[in-house]
């Protein structure tokens, strides 16, 4: 075991930023969708579902090719992030959207088994009582799915911090730029002399980890104690 | 309240289909599980809509297939109290008591907070969660956040159920107080003819999905007592007069009452079923039981294969029931004296 380099504490940094703004970015989506699978019917809901849990399934890399495609110089997104001055690929950025798409479905599928386990009867009395559907959301729906939301968050930041795959491809393995600590690992065992370090930010890697379910259990039981 | 509904409702193996007028402020929808009295309610709240037909209250289409209305539930101004008091479980007493008044637009905030806080007695519960209260508790602060919303017309949907009887009788008085106090209408709906008795003045009798038939509680009461196992149930209200014994005496009218079960009340009600009361043509000389009441018939009535006889006793009215071979040896017919004979264990203590 070595002592960690600054590149290795800028990895760390970078990993938790990018798994910090993918969860604070995909949570608005997650519970959208999470509110249209769970209380609205409509055409294509199946359609919908099967697309928001399609990244469980498929692996990483296949999506972080398909984003590099998509966004790529010559990907067919390319004219309007052109357009608005928008550059993802290789970026810390691009590995916030990686990391984004990758764990959207364990944020939506907690969010979902939250709202889902909700007294539908609550809802019908918010209705009674003259609430209306953004206001219910608000007032009833969060409130009551706040464990479900917290949980939803941990796992997908969690995920975030492990996130490999989509992110090489899609950001690349720049130290100092995108390298997050997966990548600096997989560096790190690529070269005869890196195990040491290779394994004290396995080790960092495990602490990050156990801190997060540590916040998730923690919170979960504070609600479960509330409700 | 003016409500007519006409209204067909289809689910897999259950069709509802009514076709009603009710005007009044307190109407009782009673019928016997699945008789589709929650489909019922659900369709007048606005949380499901009829396949067809049309829903009018006071004067104003909530729903008409015809002219493609259907007004949201939270428009029609219609609160409900649930089953299960459905209070928001992360809001204090408080929180769910404001919480329709919040939506209330304020030229419809007729109900002032603190006077129904007042009325219900809540005033000790504002600030604790909901989860530390009892059911009797829970179910108050339902009535009042329902109230606060300042309806023009209350759904009850079977709000005693969940209540063991020495609470129901008690939220009946909240029930019924509150009802008065403020003025609001109100659809009341059980399965038992008791609540339905002590808390309408008109009744919608629901089965199978059809209304059979539109009564008072009064008459439904004597029209189910031969099919009903526990007769008709006569609901008296004395008043303490001295203990004896094991027993306690209440005046009622000018008759008095022995009973032997106890109440912590000074006024209790009490339930007799029609089936308790034997009938005398002439004073018997000696008997165990405790209450022997000269009474004068004041009608009889069939229902199924008994017969009723209306009894007036010191100023009140008592229903018994005989099989017809003792009505016809007893010659029972208005206006004869006839004796009455209850044992004072056949009392049960309501309140």
């Amino acid at each position: 075991m070595e002592y960690l380099t600054s590149t290795d504490f800028t990895a760390i940094r970078l990993s938790v930023k990018v798994a910090l703004a993918a969860t604070l970015l995909s949570l608005p989506f997650g519970i959208g969708f999470a509110y249209l699978t769970s209380f609205c019917r409509f055409r294509g809901k199946l359609l919908l579902e099967v697309l928001i849990n399609l990244p469980l399934t498929l692996p990483p890399v296949v999506i972080g090719y398909l984003l590099l495609i998509s966004l790529g110089t010559h990907g067919w997104l390319a004219p309007l992030f052109n357009l608005l001055g928008i550059k993802l690929i290789f970026t810390w950025k691009a590995a916030v959207l990686a990391s984004a798409l990758v764990g959207f479905p364990l944020l939506v599928r907690s969010i979902r088994i939250g709202m889902e386990s909700l007294d539908p009867q609550l809802i019908s009395a918010s209705r009674t009582l003259g609430a209306r559907r953004l206001d219910i959301l608000c007032t009833v729906i969060l409130p009551l799915s706040v464990r479900g939301i917290c949980a939803g968050s941990s796992l997908m930041f969690a995920r975030s911090l492990g996130e490999f795959g989509a992110t090489i491809i899609v950001a690349g393995n720049i130290p100092g730029v995108t390298q997050t600590i997966p990548l600096a690992i997989y560096d790190y065992t690529s070269s005869p002399t890196g195990q040491g370090t290779a394994l004290s930010l396995c080790i960092v890697s495990v602490v990050l980890s156990v801190l997060v379910l540590g916040i998730h259990e923690t919170v979960g039981r504070k609600f479960t104690r509330r409700a | 309240m003016e409500l007519r509904m006409a209204v067909d409702k289809r689910f897999p193996g259950f069709e509802l289909a009514t076709d009603f007028s009710v005007a009044g402020g307190r109407v009782g929808i009673f019928g016997v599980s699945g008789s589709g009295k929650s489909t019922l309610v659900s369709l007048l709240a606005g949380l499901s809509h009829p396949d067809q037909g049309e829903i009018v209250l006071d004067g104003e289409y909530l729903f008409s297939s015809s002219k493609r209305i259907s007004v949201p539930p939270e428009r029609r101004r219609i609160a409900m109290v649930f089953q299960n008091a459905c209070l928001f479980p992360h809001l204090s007493v408080k929180g769910n008591l404001l919480y329709g008044f919040k939506r209330c637009t304020p030229g419809h905030r007729k109900i002032d907070p603190d006077t129904l806080i007042d009325v219900l007695k809540l005033e000790p519960l504002l600030q604790r969660g909901v989860n530390m209260l009892s059911g009797g508790e829970k179910q108050r602060v339902a009535l009042g956040r329902a109230i606060l919303a300042n309806p023009r017309l209350l759904l009850m949907d079977e709000p005693l159920s969940a209540l063991d009887d020495s609470h129901k009788l008690q939220i009946i008085e909240y029930l019924r107080s509150a009802g008065d106090q403020f003025g609001i209408p109100y659809l009341f709906i059980s399965h038992s003819l008791l609540e339905i008795r002590l808390m309408t003045d008109e009744v919608l009798a629901v089965g199978g999905g059809r209304i059979l038939g539109q009564t008072t509680p009064e008459e439904l009461a004597r029209q189910r007592m031969g099919r009903s196992q526990v007769g008709y149930i006569n609901l008296i209200r004395g008043d303490l007069v001295r203990r004896l014994g094991g027993m306690q005496v209440y005046r009622w009218g000018d008759a008095e009452l022995f009973v032997s079960t106890a109440s912590q009340e000074e006024t209790p009600l009490f339930e007799l079923s029609s089936r308790d009361i034997i009938l005398f043509k002439k004073h018997p000389e000696a008997i165990s039981a405790r209450n022997l009441l000269h009474c004068k018939v004041v009608d009889t009535f069939a229902s199924g294969n008994k017969v009723g006889v209306e009894l007036s006793v010191g100023g009140q009215r008592l229903i018994a029931e005989v099989v017809g071979e003792a009505a016809d040896e007893l010659a029972i017919q208005a206006r004869a004296d006839i004796y009455a004979v209850i044992k004072a264990s056949s009392f049960r203590t309501l309140t």
